[in-house]
Protein backbone atom coordinates (compact mmCIF):
# COMPACT_ATOMS: atom_id res chain seq x y z
CA UNK A 1 0.00 0.00 0.00
CA UNK A 2 1.61 3.24 -1.02
CA UNK A 3 -1.09 5.91 0.73
CA UNK A 4 -4.00 7.42 -0.14
CA UNK A 5 -4.45 8.30 -4.21
CA UNK A 6 -4.48 11.99 -5.36
CA UNK A 7 -8.26 12.76 -5.79
CA UNK A 8 -8.76 12.84 -9.94
CA UNK A 9 -8.64 16.56 -11.43
CA UNK A 10 -11.63 17.09 -12.80
CA UNK A 11 -11.49 17.99 -16.95
CA UNK A 12 -8.69 15.66 -17.97
CA UNK A 13 -10.68 12.73 -18.79
CA UNK A 14 -13.11 12.64 -20.89
CA UNK A 15 -17.51 12.48 -19.56
CA UNK A 16 -18.72 9.36 -20.21
CA UNK A 17 -22.15 10.91 -21.90
CA UNK A 18 -20.27 11.67 -25.54
CA UNK A 19 -23.40 11.54 -27.86
CA UNK A 20 -21.05 12.32 -30.81
CA UNK A 21 -18.88 9.09 -30.28
CA UNK A 22 -22.61 6.83 -30.18
CA UNK A 23 -21.81 3.94 -28.55
CA UNK A 24 -21.24 5.74 -25.01
CA UNK A 25 -24.92 7.02 -25.01
CA UNK A 26 -26.46 3.58 -24.13
CA UNK A 27 -23.10 2.83 -22.03
CA UNK A 28 -22.79 5.99 -20.07
CA UNK A 29 -24.24 6.12 -16.58
CA UNK A 30 -26.80 8.71 -15.73
CA UNK A 31 -26.42 9.19 -11.86
CA UNK A 32 -23.41 11.10 -10.89
CA UNK A 33 -19.89 8.41 -9.72
CA UNK A 34 -19.97 8.52 -6.03
CA UNK A 35 -16.54 10.36 -5.12
CA UNK A 36 -14.70 9.11 -2.30
CA UNK A 37 -11.31 8.86 0.11
CA UNK A 38 -9.33 6.39 -1.56
CA UNK A 39 -9.17 3.49 1.08
CA UNK A 40 -6.84 -0.57 0.97
CA UNK A 41 -9.04 -1.90 -1.65
CA UNK A 42 -7.88 1.46 -4.15
CA UNK A 43 -4.42 1.73 -2.81
CA UNK A 44 -3.61 -1.78 -3.21
CA UNK A 45 -3.46 -3.38 -6.73
CA UNK A 46 -1.86 -6.59 -8.78
CA UNK A 47 1.37 -5.86 -9.47
CA UNK A 48 3.73 -8.02 -12.27
CA UNK A 49 7.18 -6.85 -11.69
CA UNK A 50 7.66 -10.35 -10.92
CA UNK A 51 6.69 -11.37 -13.81
CA UNK A 52 9.12 -13.57 -17.01
CA UNK A 53 8.17 -11.91 -20.25
CA UNK A 54 9.18 -13.32 -23.26
CA UNK A 55 12.18 -11.47 -25.17
CA UNK A 56 10.01 -10.24 -28.35
CA UNK A 57 6.67 -9.68 -26.16
CA UNK A 58 7.57 -5.62 -26.64
CA UNK A 59 8.78 -6.40 -30.14
CA UNK A 60 5.79 -6.29 -32.52
CA UNK A 61 8.02 -6.31 -35.57
CA UNK A 62 8.98 -9.80 -34.52
CA UNK A 63 6.39 -11.51 -32.40
CA UNK A 64 4.22 -12.65 -34.64
CA UNK A 65 6.50 -12.83 -37.45
CA UNK A 66 7.81 -16.21 -39.16
CA UNK A 67 11.41 -16.95 -38.81
CA UNK A 68 12.97 -14.68 -40.92
CA UNK A 69 10.55 -11.86 -41.68
CA UNK A 70 8.64 -8.84 -40.05
CA UNK A 71 5.53 -7.04 -40.27
CA UNK A 72 5.02 -4.84 -42.76
CA UNK A 73 4.98 -1.17 -42.43
CA UNK A 74 7.12 1.89 -41.16
CA UNK A 75 9.32 0.65 -38.69
CA UNK A 76 9.26 2.76 -35.04
CA UNK A 77 9.72 2.83 -31.45
CA UNK A 78 7.40 3.76 -29.29
CA UNK A 79 8.98 4.89 -26.21
CA UNK A 80 8.83 6.78 -22.60
CA UNK A 81 8.65 7.23 -19.47
CA UNK A 82 6.04 6.10 -16.65
CA UNK A 83 5.50 8.69 -13.93
CA UNK A 84 3.16 10.08 -11.46
CA UNK A 85 1.85 13.46 -11.16
CA UNK A 86 4.21 14.03 -8.54
CA UNK A 87 6.78 13.66 -11.14
CA UNK A 88 7.92 10.53 -9.69
CA UNK A 89 8.69 7.08 -12.26
CA UNK A 90 6.53 4.24 -11.84
CA UNK A 91 9.33 1.35 -11.70
CA UNK A 92 8.18 -2.54 -12.70
CA UNK A 93 4.90 -1.51 -13.57
CA UNK A 94 2.93 -3.48 -16.99
CA UNK A 95 2.26 -1.90 -20.34
CA UNK A 96 0.24 -3.66 -22.54
CA UNK A 97 -0.61 -2.37 -26.08
CA UNK A 98 -2.63 -3.36 -28.89
CA UNK A 99 -3.24 -1.63 -32.98
CA UNK A 100 -3.69 -2.44 -36.04
CA UNK A 101 -1.66 -3.00 -38.74
CA UNK A 102 -0.06 -0.82 -41.28
CA UNK A 103 -3.15 -1.28 -43.17
CA UNK A 104 -5.29 0.10 -40.23
CA UNK A 105 -6.67 -3.48 -39.82
CA UNK A 106 -7.12 -5.54 -36.86
CA UNK A 107 -6.40 -9.44 -35.91
CA UNK A 108 -9.69 -9.75 -34.46
CA UNK A 109 -12.75 -11.88 -35.87
CA UNK A 110 -14.76 -8.58 -35.31
CA UNK A 111 -12.98 -6.13 -37.87
CA UNK A 112 -14.35 -6.98 -41.12
CA UNK A 113 -12.74 -3.57 -42.79
CA UNK A 114 -11.26 -4.81 -46.34
CA UNK A 115 -7.54 -3.84 -45.58
CA UNK A 116 -5.51 -6.83 -45.83
CA UNK A 117 -4.41 -8.73 -42.56
CA UNK A 118 -0.43 -8.99 -42.48
CA UNK A 119 0.67 -12.91 -41.92
CA UNK A 120 3.56 -11.60 -39.94
CA UNK A 121 1.58 -9.11 -37.76
CA UNK A 122 -0.46 -10.06 -34.16
CA UNK A 123 -0.87 -6.42 -33.23
CA UNK A 124 -0.19 -6.72 -29.52
CA UNK A 125 2.70 -6.45 -26.78
CA UNK A 126 3.31 -6.27 -23.04
CA UNK A 127 6.68 -5.03 -21.26
CA UNK A 128 7.81 -3.84 -17.77
CA UNK A 129 8.84 -0.19 -16.69
CA UNK A 130 12.36 -0.14 -15.56
CA UNK A 131 13.10 1.48 -12.44
CA UNK A 132 13.14 4.83 -14.23
CA UNK A 133 9.85 4.08 -15.07
CA UNK A 134 11.04 3.97 -18.79
CA UNK A 135 9.74 1.54 -21.61
CA UNK A 136 9.80 1.13 -24.96
CA UNK A 137 8.26 -0.89 -27.92
CA UNK A 138 9.02 -1.75 -31.56
CA UNK A 139 6.61 -1.79 -33.91
CA UNK A 140 4.91 -0.67 -37.24
CA UNK A 141 2.83 2.83 -37.73
CA UNK A 142 -0.73 1.35 -37.67
CA UNK A 143 -2.95 2.90 -40.57
CA UNK A 144 -5.77 5.14 -40.06
CA UNK A 145 -9.21 2.77 -40.39
CA UNK A 146 -13.13 3.54 -41.06
CA UNK A 147 -15.53 3.28 -38.86
CA UNK A 148 -19.34 3.43 -38.51
CA UNK A 149 -19.88 6.00 -36.21
CA UNK A 150 -20.47 8.61 -38.83
CA UNK A 151 -21.24 8.12 -42.78
CA UNK A 152 -17.40 8.87 -43.50
CA UNK A 153 -15.76 9.06 -40.03
CA UNK A 154 -11.82 7.34 -39.40
CA UNK A 155 -9.98 7.09 -36.94
CA UNK A 156 -6.85 8.34 -36.66
CA UNK A 157 -3.30 6.28 -36.45
CA UNK A 158 -3.59 5.21 -33.06
CA UNK A 159 -1.89 2.74 -30.49
CA UNK A 160 -4.19 1.43 -27.05
CA UNK A 161 -2.43 1.20 -23.99
CA UNK A 162 -3.35 -0.31 -21.14
CA UNK A 163 -1.26 0.51 -17.94
CA UNK A 164 -1.21 -0.88 -14.38
CA UNK A 165 0.45 1.64 -12.01
CA UNK A 166 0.91 -0.03 -8.26
CA UNK A 167 -2.79 0.79 -7.07
CA UNK A 168 -5.78 -0.58 -9.25
CA UNK A 169 -7.27 2.68 -8.27
CA UNK A 170 -4.52 4.24 -10.90
CA UNK A 171 -5.49 1.76 -13.43
CA UNK A 172 -5.99 3.15 -16.83
CA UNK A 173 -6.44 2.75 -20.22
CA UNK A 174 -5.62 4.99 -23.65
CA UNK A 175 -4.77 5.91 -26.46
CA UNK A 176 -1.55 7.07 -28.61
CA UNK A 177 -1.72 9.22 -31.52
CA UNK A 178 1.14 10.60 -33.45
CA UNK A 179 2.19 14.38 -34.11
CA UNK A 180 0.93 15.50 -36.89
CA UNK A 181 -2.15 13.54 -37.92
CA UNK A 182 -4.72 16.15 -39.23
CA UNK A 183 -7.79 13.25 -38.39
CA UNK A 184 -7.13 13.71 -34.62
CA UNK A 185 -9.00 17.04 -34.81
CA UNK A 186 -11.91 15.34 -36.55
CA UNK A 187 -12.03 11.73 -34.55
CA UNK A 188 -15.24 11.87 -32.24
CA UNK A 189 -13.25 9.67 -29.52
CA UNK A 190 -10.35 11.56 -29.54
CA UNK A 191 -12.72 14.80 -28.79
CA UNK A 192 -14.18 13.36 -25.98
CA UNK A 193 -11.33 14.90 -24.50
CA UNK A 194 -12.32 18.58 -23.56
CA UNK A 195 -9.06 20.19 -22.77
CA UNK A 196 -6.78 20.43 -25.41
CA UNK A 197 -3.69 20.49 -23.27
CA UNK A 198 -4.89 17.13 -21.89
CA UNK A 199 -5.54 15.62 -25.58
CA UNK A 200 -2.06 17.50 -26.80
CA UNK A 201 -0.78 14.40 -23.90
CA UNK A 202 -1.84 11.66 -25.88
CA UNK A 203 0.11 12.87 -28.96
CA UNK A 204 3.63 11.07 -29.37
CA UNK A 205 6.08 13.61 -30.73
CA UNK A 206 8.47 12.64 -33.16
CA UNK A 207 11.82 12.00 -31.43
CA UNK A 208 14.68 12.17 -33.87
CA UNK A 209 17.47 11.69 -30.84
CA UNK A 210 16.08 8.25 -30.33
CA UNK A 211 15.59 7.73 -33.75
CA UNK A 212 18.05 4.78 -35.28
CA UNK A 213 19.48 5.46 -38.93
CA UNK A 214 18.51 3.62 -41.31
CA UNK A 215 16.35 1.25 -39.32
CA UNK A 216 13.20 2.84 -37.21
CA UNK A 217 11.73 6.02 -36.68
CA UNK A 218 10.92 6.98 -32.88
CA UNK A 219 7.77 8.59 -30.80
CA UNK A 220 8.06 10.12 -27.39
CA UNK A 221 5.53 8.79 -25.11
CA UNK A 222 5.40 9.42 -21.31
CA UNK A 223 2.33 8.75 -19.20
CA UNK A 224 0.94 10.34 -16.28
CA UNK A 225 -0.49 8.03 -13.91
CA UNK A 226 -2.36 9.98 -10.68
CA UNK A 227 -0.24 9.92 -8.06
CA UNK A 228 -0.59 9.42 -4.08
CA UNK A 229 -0.67 12.05 -1.27
CA UNK A 230 2.27 12.84 1.02
CA UNK A 231 1.42 11.99 4.41
CA UNK A 232 1.61 15.54 6.28
CA UNK A 233 -0.60 15.74 8.92
CA UNK A 234 -3.10 13.05 7.46
CA UNK A 235 -6.58 12.39 9.35
CA UNK A 236 -8.44 9.25 9.03
CA UNK A 237 -11.67 10.38 10.53
CA UNK A 238 -14.07 7.90 9.06
CA UNK A 239 -11.65 5.55 10.13
CA UNK A 240 -10.97 4.84 6.76
CA UNK B 1 3.28 35.63 -9.78
CA UNK B 2 4.11 33.11 -7.34
CA UNK B 3 6.66 30.45 -7.61
CA UNK B 4 5.41 27.46 -10.36
CA UNK B 5 5.62 24.14 -9.53
CA UNK B 6 5.64 21.58 -12.03
CA UNK B 7 2.57 19.70 -12.33
CA UNK B 8 2.54 17.46 -15.01
CA UNK B 9 -0.64 16.90 -16.45
CA UNK B 10 -2.61 13.75 -16.08
CA UNK B 11 -2.86 11.28 -19.33
CA UNK B 12 -6.41 11.14 -20.00
CA UNK B 13 -8.39 8.26 -20.22
CA UNK B 14 -9.75 6.78 -23.62
CA UNK B 15 -12.24 4.13 -24.87
CA UNK B 16 -10.66 0.44 -25.06
CA UNK B 17 -12.42 -0.05 -28.22
CA UNK B 18 -14.29 -3.23 -29.42
CA UNK B 19 -10.42 -5.02 -30.34
CA UNK B 20 -9.45 -4.89 -26.69
CA UNK B 21 -9.23 -8.15 -26.94
CA UNK B 22 -6.18 -8.49 -29.12
CA UNK B 23 -3.81 -6.90 -26.27
CA UNK B 24 -5.52 -8.10 -23.00
CA UNK B 25 -7.06 -11.28 -24.33
CA UNK B 26 -5.87 -12.33 -27.35
CA UNK B 27 -7.44 -16.04 -27.23
CA UNK B 28 -10.85 -14.32 -27.57
CA UNK B 29 -10.42 -12.88 -30.57
CA UNK B 30 -9.78 -15.34 -32.93
CA UNK B 31 -6.10 -14.33 -32.78
CA UNK B 32 -4.03 -18.37 -33.32
CA UNK B 33 -0.40 -19.08 -31.84
CA UNK B 34 -1.20 -16.01 -29.41
CA UNK B 35 2.44 -14.61 -28.55
CA UNK B 36 1.37 -15.06 -24.77
CA UNK B 37 -1.79 -15.55 -22.56
CA UNK B 38 -4.12 -13.68 -20.85
CA UNK B 39 -3.07 -12.39 -17.35
CA UNK B 40 -5.38 -12.49 -14.18
CA UNK B 41 -7.27 -16.03 -15.30
CA UNK B 42 -6.39 -17.44 -12.08
CA UNK B 43 -7.82 -15.13 -8.59
CA UNK B 44 -6.80 -17.88 -6.26
CA UNK B 45 -4.89 -20.85 -6.64
CA UNK B 46 -6.15 -24.61 -5.44
CA UNK B 47 -3.99 -23.78 -2.27
CA UNK B 48 -5.50 -20.76 -1.37
CA UNK B 49 -7.28 -20.76 2.10
CA UNK B 50 -10.70 -19.49 1.98
CA UNK B 51 -14.23 -20.89 0.45
CA UNK B 52 -14.49 -21.33 -2.98
CA UNK B 53 -17.26 -19.15 -4.98
CA UNK B 54 -18.26 -19.09 -8.19
CA UNK B 55 -19.73 -15.69 -10.01
CA UNK B 56 -21.78 -15.41 -13.13
CA UNK B 57 -21.82 -12.10 -14.02
CA UNK B 58 -23.32 -9.86 -16.69
CA UNK B 59 -22.91 -6.33 -17.62
CA UNK B 60 -26.22 -4.47 -19.44
CA UNK B 61 -26.37 -1.24 -21.43
CA UNK B 62 -29.34 1.39 -20.91
CA UNK B 63 -30.99 -0.61 -23.89
CA UNK B 64 -31.17 -3.70 -22.08
CA UNK B 65 -28.61 -5.40 -23.88
CA UNK B 66 -25.85 -7.47 -22.61
CA UNK B 67 -22.27 -6.20 -23.36
CA UNK B 68 -20.52 -8.80 -25.72
CA UNK B 69 -17.88 -6.44 -26.35
CA UNK B 70 -16.67 -5.60 -22.45
CA UNK B 71 -14.19 -7.04 -20.61
CA UNK B 72 -13.87 -6.73 -16.68
CA UNK B 73 -11.18 -6.85 -14.25
CA UNK B 74 -11.44 -7.87 -10.72
CA UNK B 75 -9.28 -7.27 -7.66
CA UNK B 76 -9.87 -8.85 -4.46
CA UNK B 77 -7.93 -9.46 -0.96
CA UNK B 78 -7.85 -13.29 0.53
CA UNK B 79 -9.83 -14.84 2.30
CA UNK B 80 -8.40 -13.13 6.05
CA UNK B 81 -9.31 -9.93 4.22
CA UNK B 82 -5.25 -9.09 3.30
CA UNK B 83 -4.57 -7.73 -0.35
CA UNK B 84 -1.93 -9.48 -1.91
CA UNK B 85 1.47 -7.93 -1.39
CA UNK B 86 0.40 -6.39 2.06
CA UNK B 87 2.02 -8.29 5.11
CA UNK B 88 0.95 -12.23 5.84
CA UNK B 89 -1.36 -12.17 2.22
CA UNK B 90 -2.08 -15.78 1.27
CA UNK B 91 0.49 -16.79 -1.52
CA UNK B 92 -2.18 -18.48 -3.73
CA UNK B 93 -4.15 -15.71 -3.94
CA UNK B 94 -3.39 -13.54 -7.00
CA UNK B 95 -6.21 -11.37 -6.05
CA UNK B 96 -6.63 -9.87 -9.69
CA UNK B 97 -8.65 -11.56 -12.42
CA UNK B 98 -9.64 -10.39 -16.52
CA UNK B 99 -12.29 -11.82 -18.03
CA UNK B 100 -13.45 -10.81 -21.55
CA UNK B 101 -17.28 -11.29 -21.67
CA UNK B 102 -18.61 -14.30 -23.86
CA UNK B 103 -19.27 -13.24 -27.59
CA UNK B 104 -22.75 -14.42 -27.76
CA UNK B 105 -24.40 -14.04 -24.19
CA UNK B 106 -22.29 -11.21 -22.94
CA UNK B 107 -21.95 -14.02 -19.83
CA UNK B 108 -18.61 -13.60 -17.72
CA UNK B 109 -18.11 -16.47 -15.03
CA UNK B 110 -15.55 -16.68 -12.89
CA UNK B 111 -14.19 -18.47 -9.92
CA UNK B 112 -12.26 -17.33 -6.61
CA UNK B 113 -12.41 -17.45 -3.17
CA UNK B 114 -14.55 -15.36 -0.68
CA UNK B 115 -12.45 -12.43 0.20
CA UNK B 116 -12.30 -11.62 3.97
CA UNK B 117 -13.79 -8.16 5.74
CA UNK B 118 -10.84 -5.64 5.17
CA UNK B 119 -9.45 -3.42 7.96
CA UNK B 120 -9.57 -0.07 8.14
CA UNK B 121 -8.04 2.15 10.77
CA UNK B 122 -9.13 1.85 14.63
CA UNK B 123 -11.25 -1.10 14.86
CA UNK B 124 -13.58 -0.75 11.56
CA UNK B 125 -14.04 -3.02 8.90
CA UNK B 126 -15.00 -2.73 5.16
CA UNK B 127 -17.45 -5.78 4.73
CA UNK B 128 -16.11 -8.47 1.57
CA UNK B 129 -16.11 -7.12 -1.68
CA UNK B 130 -14.48 -7.37 -4.93
CA UNK B 131 -13.74 -4.69 -6.83
CA UNK B 132 -14.33 -4.30 -10.58
CA UNK B 133 -13.19 -2.41 -13.08
CA UNK B 134 -15.42 -2.66 -16.21
CA UNK B 135 -13.76 -1.29 -19.47
CA UNK B 136 -15.40 -1.74 -23.70
CA UNK B 137 -16.29 0.15 -26.81
CA UNK B 138 -18.65 3.08 -25.85
CA UNK B 139 -17.10 3.21 -22.08
CA UNK B 140 -14.52 6.15 -21.95
CA UNK B 141 -13.25 6.05 -18.69
CA UNK B 142 -13.26 2.46 -17.01
CA UNK B 143 -16.37 2.13 -14.29
CA UNK B 144 -15.46 0.89 -11.19
CA UNK B 145 -17.77 -0.44 -8.59
CA UNK B 146 -17.93 -2.98 -6.16
CA UNK B 147 -19.36 -6.33 -5.11
CA UNK B 148 -20.93 -7.05 -2.27
CA UNK B 149 -22.76 -10.43 -0.47
CA UNK B 150 -26.06 -11.18 0.14
CA UNK B 151 -25.01 -12.90 3.30
CA UNK B 152 -23.18 -9.84 4.53
CA UNK B 153 -24.10 -7.43 7.09
CA UNK B 154 -23.15 -4.06 5.12
CA UNK B 155 -24.03 -1.52 7.74
CA UNK B 156 -20.21 -0.49 8.78
CA UNK B 157 -19.14 0.12 5.51
CA UNK B 158 -18.40 4.01 5.81
CA UNK B 159 -18.10 4.31 1.89
CA UNK B 160 -21.67 2.35 1.37
CA UNK B 161 -22.28 4.91 4.37
CA UNK B 162 -22.02 7.97 1.68
CA UNK B 163 -24.47 6.58 -0.54
CA UNK B 164 -27.26 8.84 -0.21
CA UNK B 165 -30.37 6.88 -2.12
CA UNK B 166 -30.29 3.70 0.41
CA UNK B 167 -31.83 1.93 -1.96
CA UNK B 168 -29.13 2.06 -4.83
CA UNK B 169 -27.02 -0.07 -2.40
CA UNK B 170 -28.63 -3.34 -3.77
CA UNK B 171 -27.11 -2.52 -7.16
CA UNK B 172 -23.94 -3.36 -5.68
CA UNK B 173 -25.34 -6.84 -4.21
CA UNK B 174 -24.81 -9.91 -5.68
CA UNK B 175 -27.48 -12.64 -5.87
CA UNK B 176 -27.24 -15.60 -3.92
CA UNK B 177 -28.01 -18.57 -6.75
CA UNK B 178 -26.63 -21.79 -4.88
CA UNK B 179 -24.39 -22.79 -2.61
CA UNK B 180 -21.15 -21.06 -3.16
CA UNK B 181 -22.81 -19.53 -6.32
CA UNK B 182 -23.68 -15.85 -7.15
CA UNK B 183 -24.77 -13.81 -9.62
CA UNK B 184 -24.08 -10.21 -9.97
CA UNK B 185 -25.36 -7.86 -13.19
CA UNK B 186 -23.79 -4.64 -13.60
CA UNK B 187 -26.48 -1.98 -15.02
CA UNK B 188 -24.82 0.81 -16.71
CA UNK B 189 -27.70 2.94 -17.15
CA UNK B 190 -31.46 3.75 -16.14
CA UNK B 191 -33.31 1.62 -14.03
CA UNK B 192 -31.41 -0.37 -11.67
CA UNK B 193 -28.48 1.53 -12.60
CA UNK B 194 -25.21 0.75 -10.85
CA UNK B 195 -23.71 2.53 -8.67
CA UNK B 196 -19.94 3.37 -10.08
CA UNK B 197 -17.75 5.38 -7.73
CA UNK B 198 -14.73 7.90 -8.28
CA UNK B 199 -12.13 6.77 -5.59
FE1 LIG C 1 -8.39 1.20 -32.36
Amino acid sequence: MTGRLIPREAGIHPPLFTPTYKTSVLRSPERALISFDSSPSEETGPTFGHMKLGALDNDLLLNYARPGTSAIGERIIVHGRLLDENNRPIPNALIEIWQANAGGRYRHKKDGYLAALDPDFGGCGRTITGEDGSYAFRTVKPGAYPWPNGPNEWRPAHIHFSIFGHSFGQRLISQMYFEGDPLIARCPIAQTIPDKAALDRLVAALDMGETKPMDAIAYRFDIVLRGHRQTHFENRPEGL
Amino acid sequence: MVQKFDKPILTPSQTAGPYVHIGLAPEACGIEDVPFETLGREIAGPEAKGDRIKITCRVVDGGDLPLRDCLVETWQADAAGIYPGQEGADPAVSGFGRMPADFTTGEIIFETIKPGAIALSGDRKTPPHISFWIFARGINHGLHTRMYFPEDDLSGDPLLARIEHRDRIATMVAEATGPGEYRFDIRLQGAGETVFFDI
